[in-house]
This record gives structure tokens, C-alpha cells and sequence, in this order.
């Protein structure tokens, strides 16, 4: 029996191009055993949904830099939603340039974890081990 | 695990209703081969071995990605409704993967007609993963039209796919190695349909005319593989690429060949498991981890060859079960 890996959808919603922090993460979660999914930049709240979809994610984690993710990332629980995946079950956290102000807004949507610039991607991934819900 | 058991009892009729969300959480449990996932082998597999599936292989940097996202756009363009089962290396060191075939096919996300699973090799070898038969057939069943198999980047002896998918289409580029590697065994004889990526760049047209002649010096078959030059950045090509993959098809169903490749399909996969579980069963009975490390070490230190180790072991396992 092959041992279930959790899968991880990174992505980055919204116009701005800068994926150094997305490919970091992606990198430090690969090398923390994880399987990544990239999916590149620019994109639209329907493409993210529909990769964690097809992909059946155990974890979302988007990055975004341009500062529209209060705009963004309501829209992006809102396509997830209509395919049936929901913050309960699959554990979405961000990060990029987040005003403190907004932290709070974003957990209570659904973002558990909210990582600005400076973070430790150990952090990340013991943030990672401790909340995901697998069935594994 | 049970976590999901209180209403998989269903997650089977949504996948055969159409339903994606049940086609990819069972995709990720027949991947995993779980219990949970054999369970819905068993009511899948009588739903399938109705696509028309196709491998696309060969070397990394040849075009791949870039090939299926064309084919995928071409069989939607069609009318078909599309799978694809894009896999990718695990790390041989913590086994974790990037999986970044999406990058590539990002146009392709906006049509529900398009299912896209990435997978991780997990160790296998043979430019595909162990669960990778299993995902093609869960999507074959869902009734996916065509499902088209992305391969790791395979070098001379990755021929695993042939064994899987009922096309495979060898994707060369110009510019990489002389005709020799080309005549070496393996890779070059699985292809039934041989493509010609980045035909815009020099030496494509002296690499055509090497694969022919190398094709013209095989014993003869019913079926002589199509070489198509590609540019599939432009897409190029891709439509001939269908065509040649569709006349495939149909061959192999007007000369009967489907049946002895569905038999050979069926034995291979049938082997495979046998060797996995074996495996599974030594590991459990005979000492596991443990006497595992043992023989290694012995190995290792030049006490014992390692085909007597095997055979130890072996001997162990049948004294201990019976």
C-alpha cells in the first residue's frame, strides 16, 4: 500500500508576476515531503478552484503581492465552494504583502494560517503538519 | 480510512453519474491503492476499457507538456471529452514532489470537458507511478473519451507506458544525440506514432529522415509508426498528430490487435501487483525493516552475495507462513 502524501495546489491569484515567495514555499513544502501542485501566475479565482478540484488538495496556499486579496480570495472560497470545498475540510493559508489590519478578516473567512514577508518556511510547514485534515 | 466511509457508499454512482468531485476523490484513493480505493476498483472496472488512451513520452526538455496541452485543445476541438494523467519525479530523498505540468496547461482550466490529475512518480520506475493504471482507468470509467498519459521524462528504457496506454507517441526533438542512440533496443521501438517536436529548428529534417530509415530496417508490421513533424508551441502539426493517433486506434480495433493488447494489459498489471504484494508480504512476515537491514549489511560487508541474501530471506518468509 503506497503511503498517502499530502498534496498542496500552489497558487497566485491576481495580476502581479512576482512568484520568487510561491516557488520558495513550493520548494520548502516539496522538500518537507509534500507533493505541490504549481499552477503558475495570474490566476483567475475559477482556475485555482478548479485545480484544487482535479487535483482533490489537501491544502491551498496562495500568494499574492498586489493587495487585492480582501478583492481576491473571498472570490476564490466562493468558486471552491460551488465545487463542494469548503475551508472545514481542506486548509487554505496565504501570504505576500498582508497589512496587519487584514489578518484577522482573512482568518475568519477561512485562512488559517497568514504568513507576510520574512517567514520562516519551517514555520510553514510545522503550520502544514499540524492543521491539515487527512484521511491518511 | 473510515473518515470518508459514511458517504463513499455513493461516491462510485456520483463518479458513474458524471459527478467530478467523487471522480477525484476516488482518484486520489485507487492512486494510493487503499482500501477504500480497491473497493471502488471493484465497481469501476466493468465501466471501463472503452477510451482511447494515449502515452506521450520521451526526453525531458523534448516537449511533453507542451504536446498533450495541444492534443487535449485538438480532442476538445473534436468534440471529445478529455483526461489527462500528467506525472512527474519524486525526490528519491524525501520523496516530496513539484508537480508543475499545470504551469503549461493553464488554458486548459476554464473547460470542465478537461480533467487534469498530476501525479508523482513515488519511486517507480518506468516514466510512470504504480497507481497510474488505476487513475487512467477510474477516468475511463468516469467516461472520458480520450485520456492522454504524460510520462516523466524518459530517457532509453522507460518503455512502461506502452504496456499501459493502447497509443504511444514518441515525442523527439533535433539536435539531441546522433542516429545510434536512436538504433539502441528499448524506447524507440514502444512508439506507434513517432513526432518531430520543434521542427522549426535545425537538423529536424536530417532527425525525420533518421527515424526513417531506422523504421525501414524493423522487421515489418501491420502497422508502421507515422513520423509527424510538430511545432507544438504554435500547434503546429497537432491535428496530423491526432489523426495519425485515431488511425491508431482504429487499426488496432479493424486488425483484432485490441484484444491481445488488453490481454497483455491485463497480464502486466496483474504481474505488477503480484510483485508488489509480494514484496508487501515478505516485508510483513519475514523480519521486515529489519532483517532487511540485516542482509543489507551483509551485503554490504561482503559476507554474504546478494543473491543468497535473497534467497535467505525467501526461506524465511516460507517457514514463517506455513
Amino acid at each position: 500500500m503506497a503511503e498517502r502524501k499530502i498534496r498542496v495546489v500552489i497558487a497566485k491569484p491576481g495580476l502581479d508576476g512576482h512568484d520568487r515567495g510561491a516557488k520558495v514555499v513550493a520548494r520548502a513544502l516539496r522538500d518537507a515531503g509534500m507533493e505541490v501542485i504549481y499552477t503558475g501566475i495570474r490566476q483567475t479565482p475559477e482556475m485555482i478552484a478548479e485545480a484544487v478540484l482535479q487535483e482533490d488538495a489537501d491544502v491551498v496556499g496562495l500568494s499574492i503581492l498586489s493587495g487585492a486579496h480582501l478583492e481576491l480570495f473571498p472570490r476564490i472560497l466562493a468558486a471552491c465552494s460551488e465545487r463542494d470545498i469548503s475551508p472545514e475540510e481542506t486548509l487554505f493559508f496565504c501570504g505576500g504583502i498582508i497589512p496587519d489590519e487584514d489578518i484577522v478578516a482573512l482568518q475568519k473567512i477561512g485562512f488559517k494560517g497568514v504568513f507576510g514577508p520574512g517567514s520562516n518556511t519551517q514555520d510553514i510547514i510545522s503550520f502544514v503538519h499540524e492543521n491539515v485534515k487527512q484521511p491518511a | 480510512m473510515p473518515s470518508s466511509d459514511a458517504s463513499s457508499a455513493t461516491l462510485e454512482e456520483r463518479l458513474l453519474r458524471g459527478d467530478r468531485r467523487a471522480l477525484s476523490r476516488l482518484l486520489t484513493e485507487v492512486e494510493a491503492s487503499s482500501r477504500r480505493g480497491l473497493e471502488a476498483m471493484k465497481v469501476l472496472y466493468p465501466h471501463t476499457g472503452r477510451a482511447q488512451t494515449i502515452g506521450i513520452t520521451g526526453s525531458p526538455g523534448s516537449g511533453k507538456s507542451t504536446v498533450t496541452n495541444e492534443l487535449a485543445k485538438e480532442y476538445r476541438r473534436r468534440d471529445k471529452s478529455v483526461g489527462i494523467v500528467a506525472i512527474d519525479p519524486s525526490s528519491p530523498f524525501t520523496e516530496g514532489a513539484i508537480l508543475g505540468d499545470r504551469v503549461r496547461m493553464q488554458e486548459l482550466t476554464g473547460d470542465t470537458g478537461i480533467f487534469l490529475r498530476s501525479l508523482a512518480s513515488r519511486g517507480s520506475l518506468g516514466g510512470l507511478s504504480e497507481g497510474t493504471m488505476d487513475v487512467i482507468l477510474a477516468m475511463d470509467a468516469f467516461g472520458k473519451d480520450v485520456i492522454l498519459i504524460e510520462t516523466v521524462g524518459a530517457g532509453q528504457d522507460e518503455v512502461e507506458i506502452a504496456g499501459t496506454a493502447k497509443t504511444t507517441i514518441l515525442v523527439n526533438t533535433p539536435g539531441m544525440g546522433d542516429d545510434i542512440q536512436a538504433m539502441k533496443a528499448g524506447i524507440m521501438e514502444i512508439a506507434d506514432v513517432l513526432a518531430v517536436n520543434k521542427a522549426d529548428q535545425p537538423g529536424a529534417d536530417i532527425l525525420v529522415s533518421q527515424l526513417s530509415t531506422l523504421l525501414s530496417l524493423a522487421p515489418k508490421l501491420d502497422w508502421e509508426p507515422p513520423i509527424l513533424k510538430v511545432i507544438a508551441t504554435e500547434g503546429a502539426g497537432i491535428a496530423e498528430l491526432a489523426d495519425a493517433c485515431d488511425q491508431h486506434f482504429a487499426h488496432l480495433h479493424t486488425s483484432g490487435l485490441i484484444e491481445e493488447s488488453e490481454r497483455d494489459r491485463s497480464r502486466r498489471q496483474i504481474l505488477n501487483l503480484a510483485r508488489r504484494q509480494l514484496l508487501a508480504r515478505l516485508m510483513e512476515h519475514s523480519g521486515g525493516e529489519d532483517r532487511l537491514t540485516q542482509l543489507v549489511n551483509a551485503v554490504a560487508d561482503r559476507e554474504l552475495d546478494p543473491h543468497s541474501a535473497v534467497a535467505e530471506w525467501l526461506r524465511d518468509t516460507s517457514t514463517s507462513s506455513t
